[in-house]
């Protein structure tokens, strides 16, 4: 049982937290031609846009309704109309998100009437999916913010079997896959290219590694999102042999599109290490009915040699994480694996899933939190996203960057966690960053008779650092 | 903040723009929108003032996508890196108890970081339930000792320009005027060398670009009380008031600071820039000029003799390289006058500029540096900039960081101009290195790489075709 500590400062410093707003606006990200508009300030769209350009180093498309002092005090759902119809004539888009923000859900917006107000004045935008979704910054975090949107997005566009004549399975090679919004494109690519080596066809439902795996296209300029799941896709989700369901965040958007199409369904709450990987793919082996590909047994066997090669570096190795909650229970279950400990773990927002978090207690806080933490209890290595480079240097520790936003480092984007492949690349980069760590040197130590000039002082900060961390092995 | 308040701060007698309407900028359209609110605006306004504990007071959206994210340096205090957020929750939204949060976050960063200051921003969620933040302020300042600065900036109040100038308001409404500067230090004191004292408006210290002028204005004996608000601390602030000139740096965002501080304490103010070498020389006989001292007059007349044949000497090996090339500049908050003046230096030809910020007076020096039929671009989408590139065979986008990766994808080199940037490019100095950046960039042997097609489609019209059909289907 974890300890789940709650969050009594007043202050947040150093966020951790990025908001459910902006987590919306990733997953309709995950779609083909597809735009999300924020409704709020228009701050609201222009940090989240920097915050995503950043971090993919792609042209992120995103729209606001721009809401002002007269819009905020009279009503603001004729800028909703006024934003949907300006795109939809623009940029015949497949799929517009109205994700609304702290700004209009205080102001208590009524966007399903706007939509409605949008139909009744533009039926000729009648078959352009509007998706609004209900993400206020003020509760949740991004992981919630994208896992609602999901949902969101299934309940719009997915039309019920009995309605639409779907029958689970009438599509015997094709699975749907959720994902939630710890899975990279990168991870996103190895998971499609594991469920078709058997035979398979994977619908990936938000489909990121389409859209911003940062490929140079031929086009020169896209409004809209130039790849990710095709809108006209998810009214097939219904025939599909089954469902597999990557994390907890997505429990809710799972039973909608179970109950909605009665495909049987796969639940995992994340696919890194060993254990986790044995289970969805002897589950690929029981959905296709096909042996394992003899690529995956070897990828396996690779695995679990890194695992051997690595575990002297890793074994008893001590970790300060913080990340959201899926992401949180991946990445401590992983190093469990290897018999690394997390000392420090930290979440933005509490959520059912930090149960299985692989560690003694779970802070919810921020990454002041997590520096006080990671100091107290001697870790060795940080794992979060860029923000906590200040904290790693404060505490003369190396950063391993997950999660968002990445934005001082190229390719985070694209990095595999996952799959046994992936796995394994973490695991030989971890290793890789204990042994920079110079753990077991003996400092130097100069004789009181020694005739050397040339002897290098060695400062009071760093020669106490090197006790302490003794102190641990 | 009221509407008349808001209606003041946008009337701005000393802005060209005035003459054209009183709102300063158009009304934003729903769907159609770039750029930053007015929180963003003060943010980035006041951030650079290192020493301060920057407290926004909002849901995460605010703090969360934008903490640390600026060009900007400090010489010292590294505080303003720490992101600080009230992080509200629902429960604070609905049972009204952000003003406590807020009271208690203030103590909570007086407690740990023992700042100068602590500047609060307000956001649209506790300006919509009707936090009294100033209020709270007053009671935080009178019970902690330390001096707490409102800055009432929800996102939909308006533009980012607009919280430009509540920024600059509230530094002059609380903070300027309430010290005075320190008596010279013994060592400062040079035999001739009359000191006089001056301040910086709108110089933000992008990658520590001040460094590069800073040493000259040492050398004249132009002592810099403050510059806001790069690399500037509170108690510089607190003494702006005594300086016998100010300059106005970047455009004319905290032009109502000039003219404020103009009307209170008589203080003269110009307009310049340390962009390219003939503005950085106008800039320096500019401070000579209004100070009106025949000796620092002299001076600075063998300073830039002596400075710009120095720098002409290491600017020819890169003019060779860059002579005839051709430019569009995008620029955002750089007067794009001084880029063409500073571009034009290195021998090379601005086709196309940006004007939508500029004034009319802007314009008309554009004309004068550009010729007659220069080209002026008010919108400035990312298809209308890459067509430009066609048209006018460019050579080189020097744009904001949010174009970079649409210049990229259309395989157009690119320079990065706004306040995310690495590099400094003010000062003498800072010519070179922007000449060095230009030439990197246009020199790269990558180009050719990208824009030739894999050898095995060389030929094979019909596999040609087919691409192309695909992309606009």
């Amino acid at each position: 049982m974890t300890e789940i500590i709650k969050r009594k400062k007043a202050l947040s410093v150093s966020p951790l937290k990025a908001s459910q707003t902006i987590g919306a606006a990733l997953a309709f990200l995950g779609f083909r031609r597809a735009i999300p508009m924020l409704h709020g300030s228009q701050g609201c769209t222009a940090f989240g846009k920097v915050f995503f350009v950043r971090h993919f180093r792609e042209p992120i498309p995103l729209q606001t309704t721009a809401m002002d002092q007269v819009t905020t005090v009279m009503g603001s759902e004729e800028s909703v109309v006024e934003g949907l119809k300006t795109i939809a004539e623009k940029n015949q888009p497949m799929l517009l998100g109205v994700p609304t923000t702290g700004l209009s859900e205080t102001q208590g917006s009524d966007v399903r009437m706007a939509l409605k107000m949008f139909r009744d004045k533009y039926p000729q935008f009648d078959t352009i999916p509007v998706v609004p979704v209900s993400t206020p910054d003020y509760a949740g975090c991004l992981e919630s913010g994208f896992a609602k949107a999901v949902d969101a997005i299934i309940k719009t566009t997915v039309p019920a079997a009995k309605e639409a004549n779907t029958t689970p399975g009438r599509r015997h090679r094709q699975v749907n896959v959720l994902v939630n919004a710890s899975l990279t494109p990168g991870d996103l690519e190895e998971l499609k290219e594991i469920i078709e080596s058997f035979g398979l066809r994977a619908v990936v439902i938000p489909d990121l590694s389409d859209s911003l795996d940062g490929h140079l296209g031929e086009d020169e300029f896209s409004p809209l999102t130039i790849g990710g799941t095709e809108v006209s896709e998810m009214s097939t989700l219904g025939d599909a042999k089954a469902t597999l369901v990557i994390g907890k965040s997505l429990e809710k958007a799972a039973d909608t599109l179970q109950q909605l199409t009665g495909v049987p369904d796969y639940r995992f709450d994340h696919l890194m290490g060993l254990q986790a990987m044995d289970r969805f793919v002897d589950s690929l082996h029981r959905i296709s009915e096909e042996p394992v590909p003899a690529k995956l047994e070897r990828q396996r066997a690779q695995l679990q040699d890194a695992m051997l090669d690595s575990h002297f570096m890793l074994g008893m190795a001590r970790f300060a994480l913080a990340a959201d909650p899926d992401h949180l229970v991946a990445l401590s279950q992983m190093l469990e694996g290897v018999g690394a400990e997390t000392v420090a773990a930290v979440a933005p927002v509490n959520s059912p899933a930090l149960q299985q978090v692989s560690s003694e207690k779970v802070k919810i806080g921020d990454l002041e939190d997590l520096e006080k933490l990671a100091r107290e209890n001697g870790a060795e290595i940080l794992i979060t996203n860029s923000h906590g480079s200040e904290s790693a240097e404060r505490l003369g520790i190396p950063l391993l960057r997950a999660g968002f936003p990445q934005y001082d480092f190229l390719g985070g984007y694209q990095k595999t966690w996952i799959g046994y492949r992936g796995s394994r690349q973490t695991l030989f980069d971890l290793a890789n960053l204990m042994l920079t760590l110079e753990k077991g040197e003996i400092s130097p130590y100069r004789s009181i008779y020694a005739q050397k000039t040339d002897f290098r002082e060695v400062t009071d900060e760093h020669s106490s650092t090197a006790t302490t961390r003794g102190l641990h092995h | 903040m009221k509407q008349k308040d808001i209606a003041a701060l946008l009337d701005e007698p000393a802005c060209a723009h005035n003459k054209k309407s009183k709102s300063g900028c158009a009304k934003p359209k729903p769907g159609a929108t770039a750029g930053g609110c007015a929180f963003d605006g003060a943010q980035i306004a006041l951030l650079p003032i290192a020493d301060v504990a920057h407290i926004v007071h909002g849901s995460i959206a605010c703090a969360g996508s934008s903490w640390d994210n600026r060009g900007t340096r400090s010489s010292g205090s590294r505080l303003f890196r720490i992101g600080m957020t009230t992080d509200l929750t629902e429960q604070d939204v609905i049972m009204g108890r952000g003003e406590k949060r807020l009271f208690h976050a203030i103590k909570q960063a007086v407690d740990n970081y023992q700042p100068s200051a602590v500047f609060v921003y307000n956001t649209c969620v506790p300006a919509l339930i009707g936090d009294d933040v100033e209020a709270v302020c007053r009671a935080a300042e009178a019970k902690w000792g330390t001096p707490v600065v409102p800055v009432d900036a929800a996102g939909f109040y308006g533009t980012k320009n607009l919280g430009n100038r509540i920024a600059g308001e509230s530094m002059v409404k609380h903070v300027c005027g309430s010290r005075e500067p320190d008596p010279l230090p013994e060592v400062a004191v040079r035999e001739g060398i009359k000191v006089h004292d001056i301040s910086l408006i709108g110089e933000y210290n992008i990658a520590g670009e001040l460094w590069h002028v800073l040493p000259l204005l040492d050398e004249l004996g132009l002592r810099v009380l403050c510059t806001l608000s790069g690399d500037a601390r509170f108690h510089e602030v607190q003494t702006m008031h005594r300086s016998s000139v100010n300059m106005m740096v970047c455009s004319k965002a905290m032009i109502n600071v000039a003219r404020k501080l103009q009307e209170a304490f008589g203080t003269p103010w110009f307009e310049g820039s340390f962009y390219g070498v003939r503005d950085v020389s106008q800039a320096l006989r500019d401070f000579a000029r209004v100070i009106d001292d025949e000796d620092l007059s002299q001076r600075t007349e063998a300073l830039i003799t002596r400075e710009e044949a120095r720098i002409d000497q290491l600017l020819e090996p890169w003019r060779e390289k860059l002579r005839g090339r051709k430019v569009l500049l995008y620029t955002g908050g750089v007067k794009s006058w001084s880029v063409i003046a500073a571009l034009q230096d290195l021998g090379m030809q601005v086709v196309a500029t940006g004007t939508k910020k500029s004034t009319e007076e802007d314009k008309a020096r554009i004309k004068e540096l550009m010729g007659e039929d220069a080209v002026m671009l008010e919108e400035g989408n990312p298809r209308a900039l890459i067509n430009i590139v066609h048209e006018k065979n460019v050579d080189v986008l020097i744009a904001g960081g949010r174009n970079m990766y649409t210049a990229l994808k259309a395989r157009i080199p690119f320079l990065d101009i706004n306040q995310e940037r690495e590099f400094g490019y003010a000062g003498y100095q800072g010519m070179v290195e922007l000449a060095r950046q230009l030439v990197l960039t246009i020199e790269s042997p990558v180009w050719p790489q990208v824009r030739t097609p894999a050898p095995w489609t060389v030929g094979a019209s019909a596999a040609e075709s087919t691409t192309d059909q695909e992309v606009v289907a």
